[in-house]
């Protein structure tokens, strides 16, 4: 057994947990927070994708005792004061989610692409850069369409009117 | 996922002595493919030993020498962004870029891909087709020596990768046909001419024994570096990988393919 610390959200948040514990157990059973879903459990899917240290991993394929003493960002942190994230409102506005199981998966895999890509994300690297998220309902047509209205509404660029 | 026990050290030592203590401990780099293995209790270790938090395998230099030097737990993302590798090999950084996906980039390691060598990974065509050196806890041995055999490698059991040496090439490029499903090659070809004029080509993802050179196209390109040169060489289909994804003569058909793509490429 390892006691573990993580900043989850701005929060820390200490348990005892077995050395095997994977990070995205540790998120759901331990910190409560059940945004971060577990899909396929062969670290393919990406529907675990949560943010540590900055940057996107699967969580389902990092131990909790690995991200001792980092600052992990899940879906939950997104939202500011009851504001929708720019990702989630441009999930929202483009429907780019039907059962939305994927969903806080491809929206942390989407901001963190934004935050190396800025405004110079163009369709083709959204769709390249969506490699470990799969979705299953969308065909993943409104999903890139949502990941480019959001960055274009990130750096301040008037969003073509559709 | 069997219990285990988590290791953090902070030093290559202590990393070092924890290894020692048994046959049944295991080096957790990236965990990119140690952890989903130990999810299916394909590998049941007794105890992890994490390597993310040594600071003498981290950092990417130039070395002395020209070329460039990266630390065991460089991640694939931070070696893809890399300006040092990007002005100097322009090809390792691109390789790089094209390991598994944006996640998992984050977190697999240059030295926990060439440590297991799967025999469809990425690096370790670029090793071979450098010439890199392998740098351990003990020794240094170059890439041909390095890479024994389907996830087998020279290092001896108590061995940690902690750097691997790069030098600059003339001129070089991979060219890969990755598995529309995992992205890991089904056939990876990297060529180039280093700068003493030798011509490396090195075949990754295709072959039963994992990455090979290809010295029949090597012989051809150093008289002519041009794709028509190698366009008739074909490796022998007994020698491939073949499963649900290709069989040995679609495999071997795809490195002649890869390699008049990678000459191509490096220009």
């Amino acid at each position: 057994m390892a006691t573990v610390t993580i900043t989850v959200n701005g929060k820390k948040r200490s348990a005892t947990v077995e050395d095997r514990t994977l990070l995205v157990n540790f998120l759901r059973e331990n910190a409560g927070l059940t945004g971060t879903h577990v899909g396929c459990d062969t670290s393919q899917c990406g529907a675990c994708v949560v943010h540590v240290d900055g940057k996107a991993v699967k969580s389902c394929t990092m131990l909790a005792a690995q991200a001792d003493g980092a600052e992990v960002v899940t879906i939950e942190g997104l939202a500011q004061g009851g504001e929708l994230h720019p990702v989630q409102a441009a999930f929202h506005e483009h429907h780019g989610l039907q059962c939305g199981f994927c969903t806080p998966g491809m929206i942390m895999a989407a901001t963190d692409m934004i935050n190396r890509y800025g405004a110079k994300l163009d369709e083709a690297t959204i769709r390249k850069e969506l490699d470990g998220n799969i979705c299953r309902c969308t065909g993943y047509h409104n999903i890139v369409k949502a990941i480019k209205a959001a960055a274009d509404a990130m750096a301040g660029t008037a969003q073509a009117a559709e | 996922m069997y219990e285990t026990n988590y290791h953090r050290p902070k030093t290559l030592a202590d990393a070092a002595a924890l290894l020692a203590k048994s046959d049944e401990v295991k080096l957790l780099a990236g965990g990119q493919t140690l952890l989903p293995t130990m999810k299916q209790r394909l590998a049941a270790p007794t105890d992890v030993i994490d390597l993310r938090h040594i600071d003498d395998l981290k950092g990417i230099t130039e070395s002395g020498s020209g070329g460039v030097r990266i630390g065991a737990a460089v991640t694939h993302a931070e070696v893809a962004g890399s300006e040092t590798v990007r002005r100097l090999i322009p090809a390792l950084a691109s390789l790089a870029g094209e390991i598994g996906d944006p996640h998992v980039r984050h977190m697999g390691t240059i030295g926990g891909s060439i440590a297991n060598n799967d025999p469809a990974a990425d690096y370790p065509g670029a090793l071979v087709g450098l010439n890199a050196t392998v740098t351990t806890n003990k020794r240094e041995m170059s890439a041909d020596d390095f890479f024994t055999g389907l996830f087998e490698t020279a290092l001896e059991p108590d061995e940690i990768v902690t750097a691997v040496t790069f030098p600059a090439p003339e001129k070089a490029a991979y060219a890969k046909y990755p598995n529309p499903a995992s992205r890991y090659s089904m056939a990876g070809v990297f060529a180039a001419r280093l700068a003493d004029g030798s011509i490396r080509v090195a075949v990754t993802g295709a072959g039963q024994g994992g990455v090979f050179r290809v010295s029949e196209m090597e012989q051809a390109l150093s008289s002519n570096w041009s794709p028509d040169a190698i366009a008739g060489v074909k490796v022998a289909a007994g020698d491939m990988l073949s499963d649900i994804h290709g069989s040995a003569d679609y495999r071997a058909n795809l490195v002649s393919v890869m390699a008049k793509r990678a000459v191509a490429a490096a220009g």
